[in-house]
């Protein structure tokens, strides 16, 4: 600890930080711009400015950068002093000196951090009297809106999206007053991240273009802390509302998760919750006829009815759950149907990988890293997986970790860490040592030491020898070729030469064997005495908790029905048409008696049900996700479900109830289930613990999701009612749907929203965290589920798969995932859907030659039943003898792959 | 009295080539460095010589070399790099040298290498110095086909590359540390100061910067030694200086006298005095952002110390005139709209600041004024100060608007409460 | 049309060859097309990105900070007035409304026959000879009015 003396009083901070974020970690409040707590310092807008003495002696000080200034021990400085205060006030001033003063019609106004530094510095009066300098803006594209007259040349935008993000379109032009940030010409941003500009500039420059179809100030949306729906990985969000409708996301920081930032999928895969194929209503079929989807509205007493009907007249009924629904929604289902008639609504395929996958962590040596430990890595190996367009926020922090090592170099100097600017001078461009091993080029090849595309099999056999290169007890591949012995001996030596590695694999290859050898390489490491790190993308955000609760395959369920042993089905948030080839699950819903679908968008499986119960979105939902790192985490409704909608877990109560099942346990509520859920499973023993219970209060009092400025309550509804409404109840967590409340710092799991006094702005984080970009203060939130065996080292796998052998007419088939297309429901959104592409067969440049194939021109591909006639798409870096078929674009879905396919001659 | 630097600079003719230059005992020193001398040798030289740095901090020269970090364990290679980016208005010297004996440079910049293991140079030569980047290319060619460049220099062992970087132009490259980024093909934004430019400075590596003035002076200490070289100068600043005058006076130009001439002297004697029919009103000692001097400074010695102690910064010892024809009013608002311009745009206070000031001080000129405007100026003038501003570019812009608003305030003042300029 | 001649190419490469990384040949680049060419296009700018493996915000980020990469055209000649204080002592002014008033353009401006190309320049060096200008790389010192019509007529 260093002392340090604060208008001389003695405090204690930690070392080797610098002044502004040691001040901001105690609680002072210091004036700053262009320093960002994850970007760090550069010293450019000089708003932090503070007195520093030399000692108890020196009465004049001088004025120094606090964020550029370490506050080692002993040191004595002022933030109070007068001549600091006049040079702060200098400061905004000329920086409000050509800002437009828009802030009535600023996006940013209210949550401005611009506004707050300037109230915080004592800028009142305006005394510039010339001509404010203006700009042209651009059109970035559907996600991000440019007013480049608001800006106040922080920096912050170019230096996250270049520096941080490796976002290579965007920059600063120009020189003195007259600096622009944006790209050459209008067009949309490519970087994936994007969307974190809106919260890194401080100002209105960089604002939420989905925000602005529906605009509500920060003070007038209801709020509550999420979980991203997109992915596996599962960043933390926080959810605005207001009328009922979503509103938009911003990023909540979690330390050992998204830190500061999201991905764009994450924040404006939203918008499906209001979208057009969203369901209000139960629906029902009147006629019979499936396939000519005439679904009446009904109401939720006669869907109830119907519900009950339906389940008298079935002889046995089958739930298939969801990765995308919560842990509670998809056990009440289990419940409902009884546990032998669950089916966890995967592919039988998927099922096997991500089995195999808690296998391999529950039982072996290695750990799976958390988002910030990845950053912290310094040896990356990337087997099979595009990091980018699979689990995108791992992207960002695997930019990160390619900075770890070359800290060496910085460190030698003795340069601090935050010293931003001058690290990376004497980094330059310098990387760690980063590989990635995978089919196709990826989002993360310019930063990678080395790629290599080469097929799924060459990678899990090159993978097996990287282990055994590792530890000679692992075993080898012998009829390797040399090149790819050669390679995987440099990668060995170098994941050796680590203090911690990182091994990145997947399911995305669809190859087990992929995934075994990623086990064998980090399990090699972690007998050599150091942390190594596996980490597993999955493909959904509950993906591995609906596979911990388990069930039946679909393939099973799908026999099941063929052969006439079950005949009714009720399915949870989950479009079978996206698992199963089109024409088999065409098949198992005729097959069906009944189809009962539970879910908040219509999809085609839920067009050829007979009942359809209109669920809540994410936003309506509480309850539990497990992530890939096995972190356990909830999400909280942002809103009632509205009108008819209800949870999926209350529906399924509701029928319970309907069909007098008498249980000992009420399953109306999130906390009985999950203390049901860890009792039946050992491994979620510690899931009542996730977040604070539902009678969880302070001072007795409940979180409130409003902010205490929430405005026109008792109007809002004044064209139904001028009585103002009571608020809707939330016995379901400590949360409650009004102003009412305590308004502190409360848990982390439950905090719904970033304000302090004084920081309307998203920056307000800072006082929410234990220590500056450190945990948070209420406790962290989430719980992981599975953590490594130590005593017990994992048995290697052995089962090598043959070398890749390409014959010419049989194509191998494999996916190629897009950040947007590849999801469903983010896909449904408008701005989203403007980003995805077109469905294509991709080929490398030779192969297509081969085929007499040039870029654009159509081919026609046959895997087993499926016929695709699509355009073809060169793609250089794809490995000769695949095909890469977009996954989940609308059009695609539901063709398993990997599989073979044929090209058929024109 | 003795000119080394100019002794062989003849306006009238093209500089001496290297056979020339050699004849009048060019390249000896280096001969001399690299076979009889230790580096440390040279060090000490440099060191007892009290040679700083002409570039306009008054660094001591040989101090700086020895923060090169030691070459066994810091990385390679190590660059020295040659700022002949001068832009500072009212400063030529720098081109009068390599214009009129380039060889005297490289031989400088040879040794300096040499004594701080440096084997890659850089001129960085501003783009509109066309004559001296031609003759230096020209003397760098013959250089390079003597030996006296490239691989195994003289037989020593000692290799040196030498590049000439024509900058693609703004004043902020002068700055050392922009001049780095600009180098590495950045925005010549400036860097922190800390850690140093030695130990981490192009490209990362140890980077060692100096002015085309303060090489040129070392082949002559490496000859004539230390002593000889204090002995040129009439203070404790060892050696000569370039000194220059521009504005309204009979002669202007430049004369290489002893550190510490007055002021006096140079402008009179050597400028010839101002001009028949106007009268001397002030001085900017050192270019461009030094603070004004006037009449009762006009005995002050011409050297880093006595300069400061007066009130004003030595800087480049290039001077600018004013005389009671010139608007001292115009003059400044010159001066800043040059640095308002040529700010990078990185902090804030001398990106918002100057452009304020600046249009402020048209105001005035053009009978805008208002009289809460002087206290604006005032106010920049603090809060511009050193320190505060991410370099030394605003802090320098405003040492002529802090001391004008000292020695011309009625002139201001007049401009303001008489709706005009009272020299339009 | 082919936006780089291989011309240039090989004189980019050389150019390079002292240079470690892609962008440090940004500036030496831009300083080649615009010999060749008086002046750097957008798509000449996007051939030079294209060429160095960058993009064009990382090319343009760069050429824009700088005031001798021209990103407008300019006439065959481009005439640097200096606008700093000792020429402005010397009677910069004067000078600058003269060329004004004999080529009808001012700062930023190009005669509409493409002759000349107008624009300040940081203080010259040239002090001593104030007030000076530089006419495609010759310096012209100790200016009058008669002196520019006499050294304009130079330039065709
Ligand atoms: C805005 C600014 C412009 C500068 N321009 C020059 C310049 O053109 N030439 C120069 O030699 N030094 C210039 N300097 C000073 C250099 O940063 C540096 O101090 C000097 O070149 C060091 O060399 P020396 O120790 O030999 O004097 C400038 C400094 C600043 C702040
Ligand atoms: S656009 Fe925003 S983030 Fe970028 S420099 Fe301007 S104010 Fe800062
Ligand atoms: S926050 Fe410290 S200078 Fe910008």
């Amino acid at each position: 600890m260093a002392r340090i003396y604060i208008d001389n009083v003695q405090y204690e901070v930690p070392e080797g930080q610098n002044i502004l974020s040691a001040c901001l970690s105690l609680g002072f409040d210091i004036p700053y711009f262009c320093w960002h707590p994850a970007l760090r310092s550069v010293g450019s807008c000089r708003m932090c400015a503070v007195k520093q003495f030399r000692d108890e002696n020196d009465a004049r000080g001088h004025i120094v950068m606090s964020c550029m200034t370490p506050a080692d021990d002993g040191t004595r400085i002022s933030i109070d002093d007068n001549d600091v205060r006049e040079f702060r006030a200098g400061v905004i001033e000329w920086l409000m000196i050509n800002h437009p003063h828009d802030c009535p019609v600023c996006d940013e106004g209210g949550e401005c951090h611009l506004q707050d530094m300037t109230v915080m510095s004592g800028h009142v009066y305006r005394r510039y009297r010339f001509k404010k300098r203006t700009y042209l803006n651009q059109n970035l594209g559907p996600f991000i809106n440019h007013e480049m007259n608001r800006c106040i040349q922080c920096y912050r935008c170019v230096r996250f999206y270049r520096d941080y993000a490796g976002g290579r379109d965007f920059n600063v032009f120009g020189i003195n007053n007259r600096i622009y940030f944006g790209r050459c010409n209008d067009g949309t941003l490519e970087n994936e991240f994007s969307g974190n500009l809106v919260e890194v500039c401080p100002t209105g420059v960089f604002t939420d273009k989905t925000l602005r179809k529906h605009y509500a100030r920060k003070w007038d949306m209801q709020t509550a802390p999420s979980i991203c729906p997109h992915c596996g990985l599962g960043c933390n969000i926080i959810v605005g509302e207001r009328y009922g409708s979503l509103r938009r996301i911003l990023n909540k920081y979690n330390h050992d998760v998204n830190g500061y930032f999201l991905c764009d999928r994450g924040r404006f895969g939203y918008e499906f919750v209001d979208g057009p194929s969203r369901i209000r209503q139960p629906l029902s079929r009147h006629d019979g006829d499936r396939s000519d989807g005439s679904l009446k509205a009904v109401e939720k007493k006669e869907a109830l009815d119907l519900f009950k009907g339906i389940s008298m007249d079935s002889a046995r009924t089958l739930g298939i759950g969801s990765p995308r629904a919560t842990l509670e929604a998809n056990f009440s289902l289990r419940q409902l149907v009884g546990a032998e008639n669950f089916c966890c609504g995967m592919s039988e395929h998927e099922e096997r990988l991500v089995s195999s996958i808690i296998d391999i962590l529950r039982n072996g040596p290695t750990y799976s890293p958390s988002l910030r430990d990845v950053e912290m890595c310094d040896a990356v190996l990337i087997l099979g997986e595009d990091v980018t367009n699979v689990a995108p926020r791992m992207a960002l922090s695997l930019r990160q970790s390619v900075r770890e090592k070359p800290m060496e170099i910085a460190d030698s100097l003795r340069i601090p860490r935050w010293a931003d600017a001058s690290v990376r001078q004497a980094v330059q461009d310098e990387k760690g040592p980063l590989f990635i091993v995978s089919p196709m080029g990826s989002g993360l090849d310019d930063i990678a030491a080395r790629t290599l595309h080469i097929a799924p099999d060459d990678i899990a056999r090159l993978g097996f020898q990287v282990a055994h290169e590792i530890d000679p007890d692992s075993p080898p591949v012998l009829d390797l070729p040399d090149e790819l012995g050669r390679f995987a001996a440099h990668i060995s030596a170098a994941l050796k030469s680590s203090r911690r590695p990182l091994i990145v694999s997947g399911t995305s290859c669809g190859t087990l064997s992929v995934i075994q050898a990623a086990a064998n390489i980090a399990w090699s490491l972690s007998r050599t005495e150091r942390i190594a790190a596996l980490s597993y993308t999955l493909p959904e955000c509950n993906t591995l908790g609906l596979r911990l609760i388990g069930g039946l395959s679909m393939t099973d369920c799908f026999q099941k029905v063929l052969s006439g042993e079950v005949d009714s089905l009720i399915i949870l948030e989950n479009d079978l048409y996206r698992r199963a080839e089109a024409l088999l699950v065409k098949g198992v819903l005729a097959k069906c008696k009944h189809v009962i679908v539970i879910d908040h968008i219509l999809n085609r499986t839920g067009k050829e049900s007979d009942l359809i119960l209109p669920a809540g979105t994410f936003a309506e939902t509480t309850g539990t996700l497990v992530s890939s790192e096995g972190r356990c985490q909830r999400q909280f409704s942002v809103m009632p479900p509205a009108g008819q909608t209800q949870e999926s877990r209350i529906w399924i109560s509701d029928v319970m109830a309907a069909l007098g099942k008498d249980s000992a346990v009420n399953y109306s509520t999130i906390e009985n289930i999950a203390s049901e859920i860890a009792r039946e499973f050992p491994v979620f023993k510690d899931l009542t613990e996730v977040s604070p219970p539902v009678n969880f209060r302070v001072f007795g009092q409940k979180i409130p999701r409003q902010a205490h400025r929430y405005s026109g309550r008792t109007a809002m509804p004044a064209n139904v009612t001028v009585h103002e409404p009571k608020p809707p109840d939330d016995p379901e967590s400590p949360l409650s749907f009004s102003m009412e409340g305590y308004s502190g710092i409360p848990p982390a799991s439950v905090t719904p929203r970033f304000w302090a006094p004084s920081w309307n702005s998203c920056q307000a984080v800072n006082k929410f965290q234990k220590e500056i970009a450190g945990v948070s203060t209420g406790g962290d939130s989430g719980k992981r589920l599975i953590e490594p065996l130590t005593t017990e080292n994992g048995v290697y796998f052995s089962e090598l798969p043959e070398a890749f052998n390409f014959d010419n007419t049989k194509w191998v088939v494999i996916q190629s995932f897009h950040i947007f297309g590849s999801e469903e429901l983010s896909s449904l959104g408008d701005s989203v859907s403007q980003r995805i592409p077109n469905p294509y067969i991709g080929l490398n440049g030779d192969d297509a030659a081969s085929l007499g194939k040039d870029n654009g021109c159509m081919a026609q591909l046959i895997i087993g039943n499926v016929s695709l006639k699509l355009p073809v798409r060169i793609i250089p870096t794809l490995c000769s003898g695949l095909i890469a078929l977009p996954v989940g674009i609308p059009g695609l879905e539901g063709v398993n792959l990997p599989a073979m396919g044929k090209i058929m001659e024109d | 009295m003795e000119r080394p630097l100019t002794n062989h600079i003849d306006k009238g003719r093209e500089p001496l080539n290297l056979a020339e230059y050699e004849r009048v005992g060019g390249y000896k020193a280096l001969r001399e460095s690299l076979t009889s001398l230790t580096q440390e040798n040279i060090l000490q030289l440099v060191k007892d010589s009290n040679l700083r740095g002409r570039g306009g901090a008054g660094f001591p020269t040989g101090l700086k070399w020895s923060s090169m970090p030691s070459s066994s364990n810091s990385p390679r290679p190590r660059y020295v790099i040659v700022d002949a980016d001068e832009m500072e208005p009212g400063a030529f010297k720098d081109r009068i040298l390599i214009e009129g004996n380039p060889h005297q440079l490289i031989e400088g910049m040879i040794i300096c290498a040499y004594v701080v293991d440096s084997e890659i140079g850089y001129i960085f030569i501003r783009s509109e110095y066309t004559l001296a980047a031609k003759r230096l290319k020209r003397a760098i060619a013959e250089a390079y086909e003597k030996g006296y460049l490239g691989f195994n220099i003289l037989g020593s062992g000692f290799n040196f590359e030498l590049r000439l970087h024509i900058s693609s132009g703004r004043y902020i490259c002068g700055e050392g540390t922009a001049l780095t980024n600009s180098l590495e093909g950045n925005r010549a934004v400036p860097r922190h100061k800390t850690p140093r430019q030695t130990e981490s400075g192009l490209w990362g590596m140890p980077t060692l910067l100096n002015n085309v003035e303060t090489l040129c002076n070392i082949p002559h200490i490496v000859d004539k030694g230390a002593e000889w070289f204090k002995s040129l100068s009439k203070c404790k600043d060892g050696g000569t200086k370039i000194f220059g005058v521009s504005g309204k006076v009979k002669k202007p130009g430049a004369w290489e006298l002893p550190m510490g001439t007055t002021i006096r002297e140079i402008l009179e004697e050597h400028a010839g005095g101002m001009r028949d029919g106007v009268r001397f009103r002030g001085v900017l000692p050192g270019g461009g952002s030094t603070e004004f001097l006037v009449e009762q400074h006009l005995d002050v010695q011409m050297d880093y110390d006595s300069v400061q102690k007066a009130g004003s910064r030595f800087g480049t010892g290039t001077m600018i005139a004013l005389d009671d024809h010139t608007c001292p009013v115009g003059m400044v608002h010159n001066l800043e709209s040059f640095f308002a311009r040529e700010s990078c745009g990185w902090c804030t206070p001398c990106r918002e600041g100057l452009p304020w000031t600046a249009r402020i001080l048209k105001a005035i000129e053009d009978g805008r004024g208002e009289p809460d405007d002087l206290k604006v100026l005032e106010s920049h003038t603090k809060l511009l100060g050193p320190g505060r501003t991410f370099c030394a570019l605003a802090p320098g812009a405003m040492e002529p608007l802090q001391s004008a608003l000292k020695f011309f305030r009625e002139d201001f003042e007049r401009h303001i409460t008489d709706k005009r300029c009272p020299w339009r | 049309m082919e936006m780089l001649s291989d011309e240039i190419k090989s004189e980019i490469q050389c150019g390079t060859g002292a240079c470690p990384t892609r962008r440090c040949a940004i500036l030496e680049a831009l300083e080649i097309v615009q010999r060749r060419h008086g002046w750097v296009s957008d798509e000449r700018l996007k051939a030079v990105a294209d060429f160095l493996n960058l993009t064009v915000e990382e090319v343009d980020g760069v050429a824009t900070f700088y005031n001798r990469i021209f990103r407008r055209p300019v006439g065959r000649h481009v005439i640097l007035v200096c606008d700093s204080v000792s020429c402005w002592i010397m009677g910069f002014e004067n000078i600058l409304v003269h060329i004004t008033k004999r080529l009808g353009i001012g700062f930023g401006e190009t005669t509409p026959d493409g002759r000349f190309t107008l624009l300040p320049i940081q203080c010259l060096g040239a002090c001593e000879q104030a007030p000076a200008i530089m006419i495609d790389g010759t310096l012209h010192g100790d200016l009058t009015p008669d002196k520019i019509d006499e050294i304009l007529k130079g330039y065709e």
